[in-house]
């Protein structure tokens, strides 16, 4: 990783002046925390679309405010870490400010009360993360893992869009508070799996879940600041605060269940076994962030009712998992970032002893790493006894207890891995370089490793500020729910302690383990990312060759297509609405009108199939013909005399051009199965046209505009012709377009025709007819 | 009469589609006066064969007398044959300069712009350009 190699460049103003804004916020937050924990909730709006009732409009209750807290809290320390971070970077200010819109967007998505701004919110978290994570635009790892992550994140919030539409309709609104009053009422609804199933998907890419879970390790070529924020406090908790928000509502189902249980456990197992293969600092601790996801996915998903009405505390071990995870990972990450920052590597095997080097950031990782191992006294071994209870307590808790309880154990070992080498390894030649970090990059991972111990020894009050809170938006709590940090010795505790024993003894065996894990996970033919790779090529290459079929350049394939189409859509239409009408097999008509219409027949098909050009110019003119006496004898001699004069006109124009093109001796005759597949196109779009007619003149015509035009046409047009009071008074604005095309027509035959210095044979053409119009013009021939 | 119309709607429309499927621009360019003449017709009877008198209004009168036929498709037919003529003429001339230009009325052999290739070649070409 090229980390910037300036260090004497001054920080610049505006990267101080920005660690202002996340922390002026999460100070006007917190004074919402006595409101919000005494069950209150805040609530802006400005109207936006008032007809479609979406507006601009945002709340404050308990869910929102714990993520808010932590999204400005944690962004303060990662602004301040940054300023240091990035310092002699290229483009800091560009930096700065995706960081700022990302954590606003991110504000936003939490903040929301409407459906449609949360996805507005959700989408700018997409693209701002994109810009965060290719910020190294120059390197093709991270543009890939750019792509990579807007792509995977943001075809789940499509879905989700569309799971939100469907809801809005479903509920009758999009305000989140409307919505929300009415939980458990969308269970029953008939499009209840369609929403849940899209809610889903735009919440499991966001969060990383199985089998979506590859963008995030590969979101590590993020500089370490992006990757601290992103993935600790905000981009992947996005999906696990979507689920908190719409567990009211799309909850307690077995649907919901049984999905959020199974993704959950699969994730959390499946990214704790990955994580212990690493060798990468970010990519084990990327590997355990996608687990403690898992983690609050499954908890969101263990049913908060048991079928006696008794309540569990699934929903406030989640929001605890959520407030840990926050705390622990944003250290962990800004202390890897600031190792690497000193000694140039992130490998686990070159970094032995560093904690003799760098012992504010050592101190910092400890504490984190006894969160994430839930030791005692930490918020973290609250979170996980809160976890092990209430799991045991849940109905059909079984699976979430066997998952956590490997989850808890293998994050564990992981502490352990990170800890251990790094604190009392062997000193290795690149840790005894390190230089002692700046106090920006360890006064972050040394106050979050402290507040989870803080957390962790109030845990009364954390949790009835900002725990409880949360949970209660989530779903309903035991009536005495009383977390504190020494339960007595109970199954959680005892649970606790097998999980402790389990992951001391992975961490000895940890070598042979990852060597199994490894071949194991090596037998699966595709993991997501070269799953990723197909799709995004089998997308590219489809689309290339749905082009070539369609764009083809033929052009009697466009002919073909576009006719076919039009005969399927008319015979479809006239199935479906049940109007073929078979006319009688002799029609009645007089011996004339059968005479005209056996005319025009023979006249189309003697087009068709003559090899004479000028049978074929008399052809079209007797087809004309014939239909102007059509018009004559039904009422419309005005159409008729037109069409005599166009299709005079007509001949002229064919006789003069078509003689002068090539025989149609010389043409070129498809072949026989072209000439039928065509015949059947032709008949296709003859026959379905013709049923469509005989369907619409069975009921009488529409006469309302011709009955207006027919009373106005004195009084309002002045005249006693009505077609021509139409064409001129009514309709005088596509009269005055007819004309213009006319004109642009004339204009571009002239322009066609009169370039006759580079082509001989034209020029030949037209001085001829001038030839012959000078000898008719005495005139023009005395000039 | 109302079934021998709908009827050469569809033989002209047939007809037509058949012509412009040929590989020479001349037969393409006669199916198109063959489809505008097939959408007269189409617009002539949808508006109902109701009377064979044209719609005038006597001198006197405010309103036209009965039997008198519908006025409204008689007035888009002329629009339409108008417009159609304009784009034939412009088609035939069309027609004529490709001929000067490139010797011949196959269509498959005006491909100087975007000569034939398969899909496969051009994807090729992309990724190869991509990397």
């Amino acid at each position: 990783m090229a980390e910037p190699a300036t260090r004497s460049a001054p920080v610049p103003l505006y990267s101080w002046a920005a660690v202002g804004l996340p922390l002026g916020l999460f100070a006007w937050l917190c004074s919402f925390v006595p409101e919000v924990s005494a069950g209150e909730s805040r609530h802006w709006e400005v109207q936006w679309l008032p007809q479609h009732d979406i507006a601009l409009s945002f709340f404050v209750d308990g869910l929102s405010l714990l993520f808010a807290l932590l999204i400005t809290g944690i962004g303060t320390l990662i602004f301040l870490y940054a300023a240091e971070y990035m310092r002699g970077a290229p483009h800091i200010g560009r930096f700065t400010v995706f960081l700022t819109a990302f954590m606003l967007s991110m504000l936003g998505i939490v903040l929301s009360e409407d459906l449609i701004t949360l996805f507005i919110a959700w989408e700018l978290t997409g693209v701002t993360s994109f810009l965060l994570i290719g910020y190294r635009h120059e390197d093709a790892t991270s543009r890939r893992s750019a792509w990579q992550a807007l792509m995977v994140t943001g075809a789940g919030g499509l879905a989700m869009l569309a799971g939100f539409v469907l809801l809005g309709e479903a509920a009758g609104t999009y305000s989140l508070r409307e919505i929300l009053a009415d939980r458990g009422a969308l269970a029953a609804d008939h499009r209840y799996h369609w929403i849940l199933a899209l809610v889903l998907a735009g919440a499991f890419t966001k969060s990383a879940q199985f089998p979506f879970h590859f963008w995030l390790p590969n979101a590590m070529a993020a500089p370490t600041p992006v990757s601290a924020y992103l993935h600790s406090a905000t981009m992947v908790k996005a999906g696990v605060f979507l689920l908190a928000r719409m567990a009211p509502v799309l909850g307690g189902t077995e649907a919901w269940t049984a999905t959020l249980v199974t993704v959950g456990a699969i994730t959390t197992v499946h990214s704790a076994v990955v994580a212990l293969t690493r060798r990468d600092l970010k990519q084990v601790l990327a590997y355990t962030t996608v687990m403690a996801l898992g983690a609050c996915v499954l908890f969101l998903g263990v049913p908060t009712q048991t079928i006696e009405g008794d309540v569990s505390a699934a929903a406030a071990a989640a929001m605890c998992l959520v407030l840990v995870h926050a705390l622990y990972k944003a250290a962990l990450f800004m202390a890897a970032g600031a190792i690497e920052h000193s000694t140039g590597t992130r490998d686990l095997r070159l970094l032995g002893g560093i904690g003799k080097r760098m012992r504010w950031i050592s101190a910092g990782i400890v504490l984190a790493c006894l969160s994430m191992a839930g030791l005692p006294p930490t918020i973290g071994f609250v979170g996980k006894e809160a976890l092990y209870s209430s799991a045991s307590a849940a109905p059909s808790g079984t699976v979430a207890l066997v998952a956590i309880f490997l989850a808890s154990a293998l994050i564990g070992t992981v502490a352990l891995v990170l800890a251990g080498p790094l604190l009392w390894g062997r000193l290795t030649e690149a840790a005894a370089r390190a230089k002692p970090a700046p106090w920006q990059l360890w006064c972050g991972p040394a106050i979050l490793g402290a507040a989870g111990i803080v957390a962790g020894l109030a845990a009364g009050p954390t949790f009835g500020a900002l725990v409880l809170p949360a949970a209660a938006s989530v779903g309903e709590l035991p009536e005495h729910f009383v977390p504190s940090l020494w339960h007595g010795l109970g199954p959680a505790l005892l649970l606790s302690m097998a999980t402790w024993g389990l992951a001391a003894l992975v961490f000895w065996k940890r070598r042979a383990v990852a060597r199994v894990v490894s071949s194991s996970l090596s037998i699966i033919p595709l993991t997501g990312d070269s799953a990723y790779d197909k799709v995004m090529h089998g997308i590219a290459a489809s689309a290339l060759g749905l082009t070539a079929v369609l764009q083809s350049g033929v052009h009697r394939r466009y002919v073909a297509t576009v006719f076919a189409s039009l005969a399927l859509v008319l015979a479809t239409t006239l199935v479906v609405r049940d109007a073929i009408h078979v006319p009688e097999l002799v029609p009645e008509a007089s011996f004339f009108e059968w005479m005209l219409g056996g005319l025009i027949a023979a006249s189309a098909l003697t087009v068709i199939f003559t090899r004479s050009r000028l049978l074929a110019i008399g052809s079209i003119g007797v087809v004309g013909t014939a239909a102007s006496l059509i018009f004559l004898l039904f009422g419309a001699p005005d159409v008729a005399m037109a069409q005599l004069m166009v299709e005079t006109l007509v001949v002229v124009i064919v006789a003069i051009v078509l003689l002068r093109l090539p025989s149609f001796h010389y043409e070129i005759r498809q072949n026989r199965f072209r000439r039928f597949r065509d015949a059947v196109v032709a008949t296709a779009v003859g026959a379905a046209t013709s049923l469509v007619v005989l369907a619409v003149i069975t009921d009488p015509p529409q006469r309302s505009l011709t009955e207006y035009f027919e009373r106005t046409a004195v009084p309002g047009g002045h005249g006693r012709n009505i077609v021509n009071v139409i064409l001129v008074e009514f309709r005088a604005l596509d009269t005055l377009g007819e004309i213009t095309v006319l004109f642009l027509a004339g204009s571009a035959v002239c322009a066609l025709i009169q370039r006759r210095s580079r082509y001989r044979r034209l020029g030949s053409l037209v001085a001829a007819g001038k030839a012959s119009a000078t000898a008719t013009d005495p005139e023009l021939s005395q000039r | 009469m109302d079934t021998i119309i709908a009827l050469l709607v569809g033989v002209l429309m047939g007809a037509s589609v058949y012509l412009m499927l040929r590989r020479n621009l001349v037969r393409f360019v006669l199916g198109v006066a063959l489809i505008s003449h097939a959408a007269n017709l189409l617009l002539f009877i949808s508006g109902g064969l109701v009377g064979a008198d044209p719609p005038l209004i006597q001198v006197g009168a405010d309103l036209p007398g009965e039997g008198v036929s519908n006025a409204l498709p008689q007035a888009l037919i002329l629009t339409a044959i108008v417009i159609s003529f304009s784009v034939f003429a412009f088609l035939m001339a069309l027609a004529f300069r490709a001929y000067e230009s490139l010797e011949t009325v196959d269509p498959d052999a005006m491909r100087a712009a975007e000569p034939p290739r398969g899909w496969k070649s051009q994807a090729a070409e992309r990724t190869a350009g991509t990397a």
